[in-house]
């Protein structure tokens, strides 16, 4: 059997990056206004939006940049330190 | 305009980019743009290793690594051998900055030079990033890397320029503060025949030192104090896209301060060097106008010369 | 059809005939008339290929293994200063297991300058991973180059096809030029190779591995690359069947049952080397000339027969491995020492950078050899 140097499309190629926060986002919906600029400008793709149009985070994945908080016009979205557990 | 984007997502999360990396965010977009019928050229870069180590790939689409500077003779063969067999599929370079205009050149150049029809998309970090935040041709002048420790006393290349020497068909500079743009700029580039050249300025929270919260924050400001202008250059005729039309006039530009202010590799910044930076920006617009007027003024002289022939 | 070729236009006609469908090269003293041969058949329209005129040998490398990564069929040929130029994919070539064939012009390695001949060059490959075959005549040029092709879907392995600058290259001689029909036949329906691009169920190519998971990918070049012997004998026997053009196998033996000395040499030189045999066989000396053909994967069974059944062995190398030693002596050392062949191996290094070796030359290291 061949061995070739080819690697197949995974989820969590790099493992559970939500592992890496220090910072945990978490939204407001009540402020939310469903704009989804956080889905927009997260790099990593783990803001997906609901049936409803609301944007849900994969926080098994979220590396906690806090780039959706910066953005998110009426700032529906706090960082908050993640606690142990 | 939100739902002008594709929802698919080709980069896959869980990858092993930096928290906030700028690069990613760009690929995220110019894969939404391209879809799943895109082969891309990955030479060793920051992508190299976002892309997934063996056997996991975190992206949907096939990607061929590639060797430093091999990247757009690499994607040459690949898109002329699929053009023999008669199977088409966009063939994109997605390449750093040094990957580009250090030692990627003589490739790109010869690439460019032979009009292969594929889409070059330099995302660019200003400096080699995944080899530990090295000095690259694309450092901007003042700026702190590991091997310019009291701050770069070059100039950033101008690739776009360079490029646009060429006589290809289509340059474009982009940011991913600015993604309807980005995206219709790839999309738009897709559709033409020959080679393309897309240069993505893509802020890195561990090169450039800021809070990962920032890199959209720092990108959109690159662009609005005219630091990084938005601009297209089809079939040699130059267009700058907006914001950046507006900021023709210097007064309508953010202070540089604010963009400079928030990256920690900027911090040694003197009032000199600030002042060096900002004529290098005050030179570049200077030399838009120009090429602008020109190109009206020629314009004006076709159209007049069409208009007596008529006569 | 018998045509009137050159080793270099020997070798066009074998990458037409064995329908390449990318060529990407950069001129190079001596190699220049291969490209401009195909160049004309594309021109021409006798070749549906495409043709990238690269502006660097790093850059012709790379494009025909984008090429293959495109599963099409390429090509590309340089010498020298090229080989080592575009020496970083090579190494990409053989680590990507694309079947791409290289015609490697050999010359000699500067400074200083030179065009001439010697395998300082082809030798460079040794490490790579590449399938490495010599041809010592225009013909073997063209049938080789067919060969090679096959071998490389076969292995999954680029093949280099070596032959000398000038000697070789520039000289023109009657060559047997097999029919389309007849190379298509041998060839078959192009194999897909399993790193070409899959739209349907995508991959990465080449991404970082590491050190648990590395070793496995070098350890199943080595293994492939080391049993290609016998690939290559059965697809020679094939291509000999499918033309009538003669097999020689890894090794071409002449004089050799009987002989007390025989020289192991490789390229155009042999044909030299074969002359001087001749006339000491005249002169009731039994001397032999066993010619290689392939140092990839080395003829191992073939040395050690031919080894065994003479009292002396020479071998003769057109290159050194600078500071050790001729580089074909030490491998045939090494593989009569791992077969405990103890028959004494004489070392002989000339014709470097293209200086003559006439057959005199060559009757007096057989002599030396005989201790006469």
């Amino acid at each position: 059997m061949v061995e070739l140097p080819v690697a197949r499309p995974s989820v969590g190629a790099a493992g559970k990056t939500g592992n890496w926060r220090l910072f945990k986002p978490s939204i407001d919906y009540r402020k939310c206004i469903k704009c989804l600029l956080c889905w927009m400008y997260c790099p990593d793709g783990v803001i997906s939006v609901s049936g409803e149009g609301l944007p849900v985070i994969d926080y098994e994945y979220c590396k906690g940049c806090g780039i959706c908080a910066e953005e998110c016009p009426v700032k529906a979205i706090e960082m908050v330190k993640e606690v142990e557990g | 305009m939100i739902n002008e984007f594709s929802r698919e997502e080709y980069l896959l999360k869980g990858n092993a980019a930096c928290a906030g990396c700028g690069p990613a965010l760009a690929l995220r977009y110019v894969l939404k743009a391209l879809g799943s019928r895109t082969v891309l050229v990955i030479p060793a870069s920051c992508s190299s290793i976002i892309a997934g180590a063996y056997p996991k790939s975190a992206l949907k689409v096939p990607v061929y690594h590639i060797a430093f500077a091999a990247s757009a003779a690499t994607a040459s063969g690949l898109v002329e051998g699929l053009e023999a067999q008669g199977i088409e599929a966009n063939v994109v370079v997605w390449a750093g900055d040094g990957g580009t205009v250090d030692i990627g050149l003589q490739g790109l150049s010869g690439a460019a030079e032979r009009n292969h029809n594929i889409t070059y998309i330099c995302y660019d970090n200003e400096a080699y990033m995944n080899t530990g935040i090295q000095r690259s041709g694309a450092t901007p002048y003042g700026a702190w890397t590991t091997t310019t420790p009291l701050g770069n006393k070059g100039r950033k290349k101008d690739l776009p320029f360079i490029m646009a020497a060429h006589n290809i068909p289509y340059v474009a500079t982009a940011s991913p503060a600015f993604p309807k743009d980005l995206v219709n700029k790839v999309a738009k580039a897709q559709k033409i025949r020959g080679f393309k050249y897309i240069h993505i300025l893509a802020p890195c929270p561990t090169g450039w030192r800021y809070d990962p919260r920032l890199t959209v924050k720092i990108a959109r400001l690159a662009v609005m104090t005219g630091f990084w202008p938005l601009l297209e250059i089809e079939h040699g005729r130059l267009r700058l896209n907006s914001p950046s039309v507006n900021l023709l006039d210097p007064a309508r530009r953010r202070p540089l301060k604010e963009y400079l202010e928030l990256q920690g590799r900027y911090r040694h910044l003197s009032e000199e060097d600030l002042k060096v930076l900002q004529r290098q920006i005050d030179e570049q617009w200077a030399r838009i106008k120009a090429m602008l007027e020109v190109q009206e003024e020629l314009e004006d002289q076709v159209e007049q010369g069409q208009g007596e022939r008529q006569h | 059809m018998r045509e009137f070729l050159t080793g270099n236009y020997a070798a066009a006609y074998g990458v037409k005939l064995s329908r390449v469908e990318v060529v990407s090269a950069y001129p190079i003293t001596p190699q220049t008339s291969v490209i401009e041969k195909i160049s004309e058949f594309v021109e021409k329209g006798e070749l549906k290929a495409k043709l990238i005129r690269v502006e660097s040998e790093h850059s012709a490398m790379a494009a025909v293994i984008g090429a293959a990564f495109s599963g099409a069929r390429a090509y590309t040929a340089t010498s020298a200063q090229g080989l080592l130029y575009m020496y970083e994919m090579i190494w990409w070539a053989a680590g990507s297991r694309v079947p791409i064939v290289a015609g490697i012009v050999t010359r000699a390695i500067a400074p200083p300058w030179s065009i001439w001949t010697d395998h300082s060059d082809f030798m460079t490959l040794r490490d790579a991973g590449w399938a490495m075959l010599f041809a010592s005549s225009a013909q073997e040029v063209l049938d080789m180059t067919i060969q090679a092709f096959k071998l490389a879907e076969e292995l999954m392995l680029p093949v280099a096809v070596g032959w000398d600058a000038f000697i070789t290259s520039h000289t023109a001689e009657p060559v047997e030029v097999p029919p389309q029909e007849q190379v298509d036949y041998f060839l078959g329906e192009k194999k897909k190779s399993p790193v070409a691009v899959d739209f349907e169920n995508p991959f990465a190519h080449g991404a970082l591995a590491f050190p648990k998971d590395y070793p496995k990918f070098r350890e199943d070049i080595h293994r492939t690359l080391k049993a290609a012997g016998e690939v290559y004998s059965n697809i020679e026997r094939r291509y000999c069947e499918a033309t009538g053009h003669e097999c020689y196998g890894l090794v071409e033996e002449v004089f050799c049952e009987d002989a007390d000395a025989v020289m192991f040499i490789m390229g155009a030189a042999a044909g030299d080397a074969i002359h001087a045999a001749g006339e000491l066989r005249r002169k009731g000396l039994h001397v032999g000339v066993a010619r290689i053909r392939s140092i990839r994967p080395f003829p191992r069974k073939e040395v050690e027969k031919i080894a065994r059944r003479a009292s002396k062995v020479i071998v003769f190398d057109r290159s050194y491995s600078l500071g050790f030693g001729g580089v074909l002596a030490t491998e045939v050392r090494s593989v009569l020492h791992e077969e405990g062949v103890d028959t004494p191996v004489i070392s002989v290094t000339g014709g470097l950078g293209g200086s003559d070796l006439p057959p005199e030359y060559f009757e007096k290291i057989f002599l030396k050899g005989l201790g006469v």
